[in-house]
């Protein structure tokens, strides 16, 4: 049957599951229902489309009699849409799995569980969107679910500063998506995208649609300068649809950026891959050293996810300035990275929110500074949490390190371009992509070693228990993901074969044909990596060390209190904090991206009264960037403010005046 | 097949053997030259041996991740080690990971061993964490853009394909290269706690990091992971020989007799290097925390330049 044809009954089935949502959801059945609900038909679409992406040949399409009356409700579901959907039906069913456990913490059900399946459908209607009118409505309708979402507490006053940046900034990408698909549709309207792909733009408007579609989509993606909003919103919502906006959303921004860049837009200009692999990387570092200074755990996630979304977009510049000098092979290897990227943030971003989510269950807290211990406490959830922070700190053997491999594989590459430009930018974009790998690993020491290592900071985290098995099934599954396709690369990179074919019109080798499931991305001598191994190597020797000394030296153990040089302190706040730990960072890196303000206050030796410390980071990116519009737009509302208090006459006048302005530019339009 | 099985594990027990000896060798170097006698160059050896038969003894706030991290730490670094083509090239397993996965490796064991400095909730061991992610954090890049320009000279980031260049005449001298070696000894101080970064003999200072991370540890755990350090450091010195000094070294399919030659010049060549890091050691001081930042950078910008300059200056083939 039609793959487009199922995806939208899956998509409709999820719509009937949020309007059932609706009148269940005060009652403790609609919780199961809801995300019982979710999981099947998310697991559903999932098989769809990873028999698209695997087995599937020519995409199959769909026109419905909606929409546009001269272009109709189109669908299609090609290898690049199916990749997507696979990332996003995953995602979902991992969220809603998890949230039928830890859904039932909820005090507001029924303001999170209508609009749970709405979410999934308007992403996934987005992915299968083939026409522009459909992708823009479906766009806007996954903004406005996520944005019902995070607004689900929204007495909390921060949620509500969050949700209305949100909409703000989700309105400004939609209107830059527009101005992209109308420049790419031109005049006479050819909105499906077929009929683009038919008559591509002339190359100077090509250029302007794509620097729009990179400000909505990089919006969306969470790209610097245009993140602030991310960081806000994504932790506001409960944390199984933080997981999702973060894991699955902004995957759908990168798809709507591909699909534009290397499907509409016509042949590629190389230039355009300077602002994408500027912004990609600046957005990596910035999103890192966000994440490294910010002491709230799901804040420290939101910013991660720029910095993961920063990699990803320096993957996809590369592979389009590749593209333009006609580089296919290395082009496919930029493209498969990246989209393998997109794939293992999913699973440990999810991974990781959830984790968050089980810690905000068993503690009430997210502030950094009030956990500790939490291993000792909730020893499962602390495994996994430990795998997904190892995985995107891109150790091997997992996943992570494997896409972050295959990104400076692909700058190593890139000495073959002809443009100058880019053989000057490439080295620093792939310096930048190592200190942003390296400071994503201390960003995770500290997410990770200041709540579930040490001592217990607070009452709560010192009493907290382990969640319930559902959410610890959800999480389990993904920190196995996480292993076996950092073990198995070679078969994922196969799996994207169709979806980077489509995109960039080649693929790499085949590698699950290679001995020892190897991974040779251009050629064994020049580079190859076997996560199996690797991973057996350290598993053996570190049993044989294990078992040599307890076999042969001693197996002795016993518990004493702290050594700590002899003078242990027993008050749990004399050990490192968050803002301690990433004092060195700020003092190294500190005034490129912030303007920190320390203030010290210390009693001289003799007096009684308490020392005082207080940090305050301020956001460059805010101040500089984002005030001055806000003055602008506040000045702006306080003149227009008059317009309000017009009499009927003056009204009328006004309205008269702008028709024949109207009338007198159109007449005088060439 | 079977000698190939041979010659890789003789590599793997080589340089686990040869590890405890290079920093007696350096120890027993700086003793002299401070014109002590110091303990003999074989006591490592003894030391880890007492270590391993002693009662581990854990703080009781410790996890079960306190207790496996030695292990981690341990396999990770001798994993590393064993992939760097100390005698021969084209061995085994030598395709299992490029340079880039070694890096990594390391980098897998600083993450453990950072998080085992928080876990006792110890106010050191959080310092120690806490410096030593900074200049991971910093090293780290430096590493891969030296490896960036590694990779452009030998067209491979496989070591062992990038060793088997170097011994060729292909290479003539470089700039790129002689940035990549300044910075490479600059990341390897760095990265083993060497003065002037860190002083691998201190206890009870504020300015420790390695040491601060690992206070709390005792016993048999204390042991694999001083072999860890040990190892670490015969990696990095092996790496620097394998890549800048790689004469004596066998090349793939080389015969038996010259893969056993290349395994004493290899010996020597590491001792030299121990000797070298000891003579170094003693003729400089010690610098603040907060100047290894601008120490680690000045490696991190001249591999950049190095790596530029190869970038700009050929196509690769």
């Amino acid at each position: 049957m039609n793959g487009a044809a199922l995806c939208l009954a899956g998509d409709a089935a999820l719509l009937a599951l949020a309007v059932a949502g609706a009148p269940t959801s005060a009652r403790p059945l609609g919780r199961p229902l809801v995300y019982g609900g979710s999981l099947v038909l998310s697991l559903a679409l999932l098989a769809v489309a990873a028999e698209a992406l695997l087995f599937g040949g020519p995409g199959a399409s769909l026109v419905l009699p909606l929409g546009l009356p001269w272009v109709g409700a189109r669908f299609s579901l090609d290898a690049l849409s199916a990749f997507f959907l696979v990332v996003v039906n995953l995602s979902a069913a991992a969220a809603s799995l998890y949230a039928l456990g830890y859904g039932r913490h909820e005090h507001d059900p029924q303001r999170v569980l209508p609009f749970f399946p709405a979410f999934l459908a308007g992403m996934n209607l987005v992915l299968v969107a083939a026409d522009a009118y459909t992708f823009l409505l479906s766009w806007e309708f996954m903004s406005l679910a996520s944005w019902a979402l995070v607004m689900a507490h929204h007495r909390d006053g921060q949620n509500a500063r969050a949700g209305y940046v949100y909409l703000v900034m989700a309105s400004f990408g939609t209107f830059a998506l527009l101005i992209a698909f109308a420049l790419l549709a031109g005049l006479d309207g050819h909105f499906a995208f077929e009929a683009i792909r038919a008559a591509p733009p002339a190359a100077t408007v090509a250029i302007l649609a794509l620097v729009a579609a990179l400000v909505g989509a990089g919006s969306k993606a969470g790209l610097a300068p245009l993140h602030v909003w991310l960081p806000l919103a994504h932790p506001a919502a409960p944390s199984h649809v933080s997981a999702l906006m973060s894991g699955a959303m902004t995957k759908v921004a990168v798809y709507a950026f591909i699909r534009i860049a290397f499907d509409l837009a016509g042949p590629p200009d190389w230039r355009f891959s300077i602002p994408v692999l500027v912004v990609g990387a600046a957005s990596g570092l910035i999103g890192v050293l966000q994440a490294l200074m910010d002491a709230d755990l799901k804040r420290v996630l939101a910013y991660s996810t720029i910095e993961n979304i920063g990699l990803i977009f320096v993957g996809l510049g590369l592979a389009y300035a590749f593209r333009a000098s006609g580089l296919d092979a290395a082009a496919a290897l930029a493209m498969t990275a990246a989209l393998l990227h997109v794939f293992n943030h999913a699973l440990f971003k999810s991974l990781l929110f959830f984790g968050s989510g089980a810690v905000l269950t068993a503690t009430g807290e997210r502030r950094l500074n009030r956990l500790g211990g939490l291993l000792n406490r909730m020893p499962a959830t602390g495994l996994f949490m430990l795998v997904g922070a190892a995985a995107i700190s891109a150790l091997p053997p997992l996943n992570g390190f494997v896409s972050e491999w295959m990104i400076l594989q692909a700058v190593l590459l890139s000495p073959a371009l002809p443009q100058w430009t880019l053989k000057i930018l490439a080295p620093a974009v792939g310096a930048s992509v190592a200190l942003t790998a390296a400071l994503a690993a201390a960003c995770f020491v500290r997410a990770f070693g200041i709540p579930f290592l040490g001592r217990p900071r607070s009452d709560a985290a010192a009493k907290a228990e382990e969640v319930d098995r559902i959410s610890l099934a959800a999480m389990g599954g993904l920190a196995l993901l996480c292993l076996i396709f950092g073990i198995f690369p070679g078969q994922a990179i196969d799996a994207l074969r169709a979806a980077v074919d489509q995109a960039i019109g080649a693929h790499m080798p085949t590698q699950s044909s290679i001995a020892w499931l190897s991974i040779e991305p251009v050629a064994a001598s020049r580079s190859s990596y076997n996560g199996l191994l690797v991973a057996l190597f350290i598993a053996l020797s570190a049993i044989m060390a294990a078992t040599i000394i307890h076999r042969f030296a001693t197996a002795a153990l016993r518990r004493a209190p702290a050594w700590d040089c002899g003078f242990p302190d027993p008050a749990p706040n004399t050990q490192y904090s968050a803002e301690s730990f990433s004092q060195p960072v700020r003092r190294v890196f500190g005034r490129i991206a912030f303007t920190p303000e320390e203030r010290i206050d210390m009693p001289r030796p003799g007096e009684t009264r308490a020392a005082y410390f207080d940090l305050r980071l301020g956001d460059r990116i805010w101040t500089t960037g984002y005030l001055p519009i806000l003055k602008v737009v506040e000045r702006a509302a306080t003149l227009l403010n008059h317009l309000q208090f017009l009499t009927i006459r003056q009204y009328l006048s006004v309205v008269f005046g702008a028709l024949v302005a109207l009338l007198v530019v159109l007449a005088s339009w060439p | 097949m079977i000698v190939d099985l041979v010659f890789q594990l003789l590599q793997m027990t080589l340089v686990i053997m040869v590890a405890p000896l290079l920093t007696g060798v350096v120890r027993a170097t700086k003793a002299r030259l401070n014109r002590r006698r110091g303990p003999p160059v074989l006591q490592p050896y003894l030391d880890l041996v007492r270590l391993a038969r002693k009662e581990a003894i854990i703080a009781d706030s410790a996890s079960w991740l306190f207790r496996i991290t030695p292990y981690i730490v341990f396999a990770s670094t001798w994993v590393a080690t064993a992939l760097i083509p100390t005698f021969a090239t084209g061995l085994l397993f030598s395709w299992s990971a490029d340079l880039i996965a070694i890096i990594a490796l390391l980098g897998a064991g600083r993450f453990f061993l950072a998080l085992a400095g928080l876990d006792v909730g110890t106010s050191f061991g959080g310092l120690g964490s806490s410096r030593e992610s900074l200049f991971g954090a910093l090293a780290e890049p430096a590493m891969i853009v030296i490896v960036f320009t590694l990779a452009l000279v030998a067209g491979s980031t496989q070591l062992s394909t990038v060793a088997a260049f170097m011994t060729s005449s292909a290479v003539g001298l470089r700039v790129s290269l002689a940035m990549a070696l300044v910075a490479l000894i600059i990341v390897a101080l760095a990265e083993n706690g060497r003065i002037p970064v860190d002083n691998p003999s201190t206890h009870l200072e504020l300015t420790m990091v390695h040491e601060a991370m690992i206070l709390e540890y005792s016993g048999r755990h204390l042991a694999v992971i001083e072999l860890a350090a040990m190892l670490k450091l015969a990696l990095y010195i092996s790496l620097i020989i394998c890549v800048f000094i790689p004469w004596g070294l066998a090349i793939a399919d080389a015969s038996v007799a010259d893969r056993l030659f290349g395994a004493f010049v290899f010996l020597a060549k590491l001792l030299a290097g121990g000797v070298a890091l000891g003579v170094f050691e003693t003729s400089i001081a010690k610098m603040r925390v907060f100047r290894v930042p601008d120490f680690v950078g000045a490696a991190l910008m001249l591999g950049f330049l190095g790596a530029l300059l190869l970038f700009v200056s050929r196509t690769l083939k």
